[in-house]
């Protein structure tokens, strides 16, 4: 056996068609991005170097993009500590056995498998100025002054296509943690009862310092999730009115396929990437403590 | 506060969080069986009092919404396959072949989890138009395949790697050729894996957006989410209509997951779990 699967042969037929499409159509058009960053260049006419003008452009002259990673942060922060939280309670809730349970994660879960173009659209009819429910339930209590044009209105139209984001991804933060909390030892908490622990400082004690390492992976999964977010923003708003909702992922797809931006869009996409690389590590890096700790509980 | 109240409490936090999920879409599966009267103020949410079943059907013949069903399931199936075959053989050699690159090449593959699919995406507009498969049903398997292709892959090697060797060692001391144990011996044992890898594949594959509407541009070749979108915008007063089409878009997905509940929650946290 050892010897038949040492053959060069057999190894090239089963690893390279995956990897070579791999490379050629995943790895090779990323690289190709960052060199894409680095010019200014239209897609048919000749590329200048630009060096890292195109990054600093970004930053100074752009009167776009600030706002957009701005909205993008609003996104991770919400993501972070309105979404995870709820999804960790009901998790705590639920991995208790409560009546129900398999019901209630069945049911958290159903927006997830749904596609991001059937929630945004959805959620445009929900925010629809005239038809829409929340109007409508708004009209219905009769504070006519909160009746807003939510997705025309520049203040609101961002808030409002982060309502869905959250809402959609609840059911799936929920069972990372509710799947984090049963692999938990049930030895803790027979320690903890027999102590008089009650559950509320079991929950603080032992679950949560427990779980760092589930919250961690969730964290990386909101973080990036929200840099990158496109689906949702680019269905409800597609960045308007006037770019108030614009997040990075619009901006560029709007620069690269609209404007034909290549070189600059580019850089807004490989801006992308390297923020979600880095910030990544800073969490993982700010867990580094934590997760040791629960390793010594 | 006694127990029994701090558990009722509790309890209904979950109710109300279940309702907040569910409300939405109740309301979207009932506009779409409503005239525009009912759901512009004569009865906005309750169940319709005329259930339209004419808006689906108006929705499957004028806006060409089979056609793009069709496209998605072509779409879905042949990537779903592809995905398997390839990423099937692939963990296969990263976790019971011996050879020098594994290492890098199983961390590429990591890698390629991570890759944001917008940062490919003008890159890969321009490789296929000059292929000559952008636009067509190759030009958008491509992309699907090789986005699905690492998760995949972690999938899959996670379950190789607890897998006992004694089965393929006995065939192939009878003289089994790699390609017939592979086939005969090893699909069969990773199938519950492969199950889980698939049902990913096809969610994502399904779902997708962004490459499906940078990448075609003719309605021949058009997938569900896209058709949907625009239909959407080209009726966009005809709300009943625009729900039947979303409904259509939802039921397969909504299908499998109410048949394979734990299958699908277990296949879209694989990920999470296991990194």
């Amino acid at each position: 056996m050892e010897r038949m699967l040492g053959k060069k042969k057999y190894i090239a037929v089963f690893v390279l068609p995956a990897l070579l499409l791999f490379l050629l159509f995943g790895i090779a058009p990323l690289i190709t991005t960052g060199v894409y960053s680095l010019f200014d260049y239209d897609g048919i006419g000749k590329m200048d170097f630009l060096g890292l003008d195109n990054y600093i452009e970004l930053f100074t002259t752009d009167r776009y993009f600030p706002r957009a990673l701005r909205n993008s942060f609003i996104l991770v922060g919400a993501s972070i500590f309105i979404q995870l939280p709820v999804s960790l309670a009901l998790a705590m809730i639920l991995s208790r056995g409560v009546k129900g349970e398999k019901a209630f994660r069945t049911i958290y879960f159903i927006p997830v498998v749904i596609s991001s173009m059937v929630i945004g659209q959805l959620w445009m009819k929900i925010f629809h100025s005239e038809y829409g429910l929340l109007n409508i339930f708004i009209r219905f209590l009769g504070m006519k002054d909160f009746e807003y044009s939510w997705l025309s209105n520049p203040s609101t139209a961002f808030l409002s296509t982060v309502v869905p984001s959250i809402w959609q991804y609840i059911g799936y933060h929920m069972l990372i943690f509710y799947a984090g909390i049963k692999s938990i030892s049930t030895d803790y908490y027979e320690a903890a009862k027999i102590d008089g622990a009650t559950n509320w400082q079991t929950s603080i004690k032992i679950t949560i310092p427990l779980l760092a390492p589930v919250i961690k992976t969730c964290m990386v999964f909101a973080l990036t999730g929200s840099l990158r977010a496109f689906d949702l923003i680019y269905v409800m708003t597609n960045g308007g009115p006037n770019h108030a909702s614009d997040v990075p992922g619009t901006l560029m797809y709007n620069n690269l396929f609209r404007k034909g931006l290549y070189g600059y869009g580019s850089a807004q996409a490989f801006f992308i990437v390297l923020e979600c690389l880095v910030l990544s590590l800073v969490i993982s890096k700010l867990f580094k403590r934590a997760e040791e700790n629960a390793s010594a509980i | 506060m006694t127990k029994k109240v701090k558990r009722s409490i509790l309890y209904l936090i979950l109710v109300l969080i279940a309702l907040t999920q569910l409300f939405p879409l109740y309301w979207l599966v009932t506009f779409s069986l409503k005239s525009n009267i009912e759901i512009f103020g004569a009865n906005v949410i309750g169940l319709p009092q005329e259930w339209r079943w004419d808006n689906y059907i108006e929705a499957f013949t004028t806006g060409g919404i089979f056609r793009y069903f069709m496209n998605s399931v072509l779409y879905s199936l042949v990537t779903v396959v592809m995905t398997g075959l390839l990423s099937a053989m692939a963990g296969y050699a990263l976790t019971r072949m011996h050879w020098k690159f594994r290492a890098l090449v199983f961390g590429i593959f990591t890698l390629g989890i991570m890759i944001p699919t917008q940062a490919a995406l003008l890159p890969l507009f321009q490789v296929l138009d000059k292929l000559g498969l952008k636009g067509g049903y190759l030009g958008l398997m491509i992309p699907y395949t090789v986005f699905a292709i690492p998760m995949s892959i972690m999938i899959l090697t996670g379950f190789y790697k607890g897998i006992p060797k004694e089965m393929e060692e006995a065939a192939y001391i009878d003289g089994c050729g790699v390609f017939r144990c592979f086939a005969s011996i090893i699909i069969p044992i990773i199938k519950p894996a492969l199950a889980t890898a698939s049902i990913f594949t096809f969610l994502n594959t399904w779902n997708e957006l962004m490459f499906a509407n940078t990448l075609v541009d003719s309605d021949k070749f058009r997938t569900l989410p896209v058709g949907i979108m625009s239909f959407a915008g080209q009726y966009s007063t005809d709300w009943g209509l625009i729900g039947a089409g979303m409904v259509i878009a939802t039921l397969p997905t909504i299908l499998i997951y109410f048949l394979l509940s734990n299958q699908v929650q277990e296949s879209l946290v694989a990920g999470a779990v296991k990194g």
